[in-house]
């Protein structure tokens, strides 16, 4: 489908959305609200330590528990067939998932599942945990990515070999893979440069932090047959890992998706429904499991901690000749990290002659990171847009023109492989450029920072069916989670086409036997490939409409045509509207139902500038943002609230990421701070109001323009707020995050500097 | 778990007097999280919420009388109490967020002995008695002498803190608290500081008491600091010594919340901060 200017009603409007009641009301069923009768809980003894043989497994007490009713451990979940099912932006390897959800004859992290039982009540459950002996024999541990790559690194899996480099390594070690991307010649390009920096950055790992902690209810009948109900990014996704696991045939399980509470990526994956499954099964009973937050940070996706070096050149006049940049992700327990689109993505708004860009994917004794928002993209932007601030301030150019003087445009040929499309780099750089955000002045210890972003986006499979109800309404079934506003814009779609109101338009989220299969609601794709979808099955329901409305005139289709949701006689002045029409189908050949199942390509990148204001108190190094305004090219904004509160929420996770969230062990390797005091997201008097500029460069690719929105910005605040410091302080902080001791250290080491010369 | 809810002080005495492992429950905010989190069980909890007498708070010739149970946002919204006492009223405003606030009390706050809790370095430096009742009758104490350690108090085993009492004061007198935590609410201090002055008719400072938190084992009180305010302005050099001192008393501990250097300069530069606030709070207090 090809995008077409074209008047619009509903597109582009805010409608309240259709869950919103629900919600602000606490009607809303999440995963663990889920109830059945006799049903069980369901609990998980974790590993206390980072690595560890498992020497044996005592079960006979917990089992001779009277209220427990099945206890499991890895050795009931054999492994499956090799295999990687890609799930959204991650793709998973079926054997690590499965030594993921029951530890084998090794843990591999502080919290990594060892056992799991269901028992009558929770604190039976909880009890029985207690009843299971294990014996360890605790091994040395890493999770320093660069300490994990050293020759001498404790080995977490002696049959990893490091793929990507030739020939294959002989000895195994914790580097899993190494990507490269490259282009033209570094070195000639460093020639060419008056100047180039190189600089070195880290991260913590951190977590995606959706409120919502995993959970789910498995109900596993004697014939096979099952189901599922659970929280989720995608219904389909976790029916297909949990029938991989367990052996099972996709029309046994039946999967019913929750409102979700959050996922950012973290809930494209299975840890609690295989086990429920096997619990159930195993029981005979119905089974709930439903996180502490302690578990869900300790054992659910971190997203990496990384290491990175770049290194730079310009010359004079801004033109950037070269870059060359080295980054190291923590993979977590296995292999898998999102570090080949920090690689591609870091210098991607950019048109840069000579690249090189190496990846290395590192496992470490932390749980096994998942997808979280843009995944791998803020950390290199962090290294690559902070360099690019250094070098806009040695060539004594503003940081917007240098940035507009390098960006990719429409047939520039991407880092990562194919020539752009249209691309609103250049539109959001000079909307900063022109914002009134840009030109307030700033006081004492107060700095500006910019940083841009880029993400891909991404299109895959969806399904929709659009039903005509006799009044006139119509049901949307969807197979997409919601988790930022789709199923009011995929609404506001179906009701454009067919020229109604978005009230008269009701989107549901439909079970895994309701619909065909739909891939997970990640990578920014729903609202653009779904969005497609609906859009055919509408006008497939309208088509079906004008036929039946040619056969009630008795004339040709041809001569009708559509408008303001009623058929219109062309050479005449006779309509009917969607419940004339749907009140005689009956008549007319039966009800009308329309429907679309697409694998759609051509998802739009989103590219965003950001500016960030923030004071530093250099006492006590506290770091106060004070205004932040986020500028995203969104293609065509369907239901602008839900685009600028997607560029506001990862805004707001971006903040947090470079101000006060890290993974905090201890020497052991146990995670410190498994809770939400510690593990220190922003609350709400914490920030300004983040505003949001829409701009809209349509994607040719899509009916009404879209792009994905909803990853892009979280991408650039590391950086932004980094290069802000350095413009209220004169300090360059290069080492996440960047926490009020932290700050204060530098700021002193700084000073310390500056008094000796 | 036995759950009791006495409508008198006695009753509430008698009852952890004679059910071994009883614990009081006051706002909850400390206790219930505890009990989720499995690191207490109690084989009762006394809830004195409803002995009526806990939950007021009263003017009197001696001064402010403030009911151990009284919640965070009744105090706020008590406009005397405000106007006498800034600091010790923001301390208390500073616990969590709203919904805590509906809760949280200052005998809570106080008992549950956390180093870093809000309200006791201001009731250290308003030189705030504690009025405690147990199996054998009625005593008064400074606030400084309750917690003995993290989680530890010098209660003996019955008593119930039933009131804090902050003396009545001469004009030109105020307090202000200050405390850093990374985040603007719901978080723990990483240090605070308390501190209560009353100045001359000629801007010198006439009394001064500071208490300090999040630093050492307990609250502390920081003795030499009336030798470095008392007759001063709060010129810079004396600011200067009062940061000092405050860091140089600290005996803090490297934590993921911060390290010893961090503490203790940042007890310094918050007791030098909550000195000017309360100093200028003085000026204009009748
Ligand atoms: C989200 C959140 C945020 C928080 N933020 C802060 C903060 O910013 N600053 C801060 O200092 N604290 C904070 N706290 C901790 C807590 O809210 C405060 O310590 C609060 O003042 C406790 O009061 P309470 O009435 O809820 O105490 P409870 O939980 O009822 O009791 C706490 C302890 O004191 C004992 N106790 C209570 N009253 C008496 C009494 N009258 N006599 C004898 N013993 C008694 C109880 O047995 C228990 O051991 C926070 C807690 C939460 C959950």
């Amino acid at each position: 489908m090809t995008y077409e200017p074209k008047s619009l009603k509903v597109v582009g409007t805010r409608p309240v959305r259709h869950d919103g009641p629900d919600k602000v009301t606490g009607r809303a069923n999440y995963a663990s609200d889920f109830t059945l009768p006799g049903m069980l809980w369901g609990s998980i003894l974790r590993s206390p330590h980072a690595h560890a043989k498992v020497i044996s497994i005592n079960t006979d007490k917990a089992r001779a528990h009277p209220g427990v009713k099945a206890v499991i451990t890895g050795a009931d979940l054999p492994l499956p067939p090799p295999g990687v099912t890609q799930a959204g932006e991650s793709a998973i390897n079926t054997q690590h998932l499965a030594k993921n959800l029951l530890a084998r004859d090794k843990v591999f992290y502080d919290g990594h599942p060892v056992a799991a039982v269901a028992a009558i009540s929770e604190a039976i459950a909880r009890e029985a945990l207690g009843l299971i002996e294990i014996e360890y024999e605790v091994l040395p541990h890493v999770i320093d990515v660069d300490e994990a790559m050293k020759a001498d690194a404790p080995l977490l899996h002696d049959d990893l070999f490091t793929e990507g480099v030739e020939p294959r390594p002989e000895t195994p070690s914790n580097i899993a893979k190494r990507i490269v991307v490259s282009k033209g010649d570094i070195e000639k390009g460093f020639a060419e440069a008056d100047i180039v920096i190189e600089r070195t950055y880290t991260t913590k790992a951190v977590h995606q932090g959706y409120i919502e902690p995993q959970g789910c209810v498995a109900n596993y009948a004697e014939d096979g047959q099952a189901m599922v109900w659970c929280s989720s990014q995608g219904q389909f996704v976790i029916r297909d890992l949990c029938i991989t696991m367990l052996g099972m045939e996709a029309s046994s399980l039946k999967v019913i998706p929750a409102e979700i509470g959050g996922g950012f990526g973290g809930k494209t994956t299975v840890y609690l429904e295989p086990l429920a499954l096997m619990l159930s099964k195993a029981s005979g009973r119905p089974v709930k499991m439903t996180m502490s937050r302690g578990e869900v940070l300790r054992a659910t996706g971190p997203h990496s901690g990384s290491s990175m070096t770049a290194r730079i050149g310009a010359m004079k006049d801004g033109t950037i000749t070269s870059a060359e940049v080295v980054i190291k992700f923590q993979a977590g327990a296995f292999p898998g990290s999102p570090v080949g689109a920090a690689v591609m993505f870091c210098s991607a708004p950019y048109d840069i002659p000579n690249l090189s860009i190496t990846g290395y994917d590192v496992v470490v004794n932390i749980a096994k990171v998942h997808a979280y928002r843009a995944p791998g993209a803020p950390n290199g932007a962090f290294a690559f847009e902070t360099v690019l601030d250094e070098l806009a301030h040695e060539l004594k150019m503003d940081p917007i023109d240098f940035r507009a003087k390098n960006s990719a445009v429409e047939g520039s040929k991407s880092p990562y492989g194919p020539t752009y499309g249209p691309l609103g780099g250049i539109e959001c750089l000079s909307s900063a450029k022109n914002h009134p955000h840009y030109k307030v002045n700033l006081g004492p210890n107060q700095g500006r920072g910019v940083a841009s972003g880029f993400w891909i986006n991404i299109g895959g499979q969806s399904a929709a069916t659009v039903v005509v109800n006799r009044d006139g309404t119509i049901s949307l079934v969807e197979g997409c989670p919601d988790i930022g506003g789709s199923r009011a814009s995929l609404a506001m779609m179906c009701a454009e086409v067919l020229g109604i109101a978005a009230e008269k338009v009701r989107p549901s989220i439909v079970d895994t036997t309701a619909i065909a299969f739909n891939d997970v609601t990640g990578g920014s794709r729903v609202t653009f490939a779904t969005g497609i979808a609906v859009v055919q099955a509408t006008e497939d329901a309208v088509r079906q409409m004008r036929e039946r409305a040619a056969k009630m005139w008795d004339i040709d289709v041809d001569q009708v045509g559509w408008r303001d949701g009623a058929a219109q006689e062309m050479n005449g002045n006779r309509s009917l509207t969607i419940s004339q029409i749907a009140q005689k189908a009956a008549k007319t050949g039966g009800q009308i139902m329309g429907h679309a199942s697409i694998n759609a390509s051509g998802a739009g990148p989103s590219l965003t500038t950001h500016l960030c204001d923030l004071e530093v108190d250099r006492e006590t190094g506290k770091i106060t943002i004070l205004r932040y305004t986020a500028f995203q090219d969104a293609g065509k904004a369907v239901h602008p609230s839900y685009v600028e509160g997607q560029m506001q929420g990862g805004v707001v996770q971006g903040i947090g990421w470079a101000l006060n969230e890290e993974y905090i062990h201890d020497e052991n390797g146990r995670l410190e701070n498994a809770g939400f005091l510690d593990y220190r997201m922003p609350v709400a008097s914490d920030l300004p109001m983040i505003d949001a500029v829409i701009i809209e460069v349509p994607n040719p690719n899509h009916p009404f323009g879209v792009r994905g929105v909803g990853e892009a910005p979280i991408v650039p605040p590391l950086a932004a707020i980094a290069n802000a410091i350095y413009d209220a302080t004169g300090v360059r902080m290069r080492d996440l995050p960047f926490s009020p001791p932290k700050v204060l250290a530098a700021l002193e080491a700084a000073e310390k500097a500056k008094a000796n010369g | 778990m036995q759950y009791q809810s006495p409508a008198s002080i006695d009753e509430a005495v008698a009852a952890l007097a004679t059910i071994g492992g009883a614990r009081v429950l006051a706002g909850g905010t400390d206790l219930l999280v505890q009990l989720r989190s499995g690191s207490a069980s109690p084989a009762a909890v006394i809830d004195i919420k409803n002995i009526a007498g806990l939950r007021t708070i009263s003017e009197t010739a001696e001064g402010f009388r403030i009911g151990a149970a009284v919640s965070g946002a009744e105090i706020t919204d008590h406009e005397a109490l405000v106007r006498a006492w800034p600091g010790v009223t923001e301390a208390a405003g500073l616990i969590g967020s709203t919904q805590v606030q509906g809760r949280a009390s200052l005998g809570g706050n106080v008992c549950n002995a956390s180093p870093a809790a809000d309200t006791t370095p201001a009731l250290i430096a308003a030189r705030a008695v504690a009025e405690i009742i147990g199996p054998g009758g009625r005593r008064s104490i400074p606030v400084e002498q309750i917690a003995t350690g993290p989680g530890k108090t010098s209660l003996a085993s019955g008593e119930i803190v039933v009131s804090f009492l902050l003396p009545k004061r001469p004009a030109r007198s105020a307090d202000a608290y200050l405390r850093l935590i990374p985040r603007t609410e719901m978080d723990i201090a990483v240090a605070g500081a308390g501190v209560s002055l009353t100045l001359n008719e000629d801007g010198t400072i006439a009394d001064a008491r500071v208490g300090i938190g999040a630093v050492a084992p307990t609250a502390l009180v920081l003795d030499g600091a009336p030798g470095i305010l008392v007759g001063t302005k709060l010129e810079d050099a004396v600011l200067e010594k009062l940061a000092q001192m405050a860091g140089a008393a600290a005996r803090p501990i490297d934590d993921k919340r911060g390290t010893i250097d961090y503490r203790r300069k940042v007890v310094g530069v918050l007791a030098k901060r909550a000195a000017l606030i309360a100093y200028e709070r003085a000026k204009g207090a009748r």
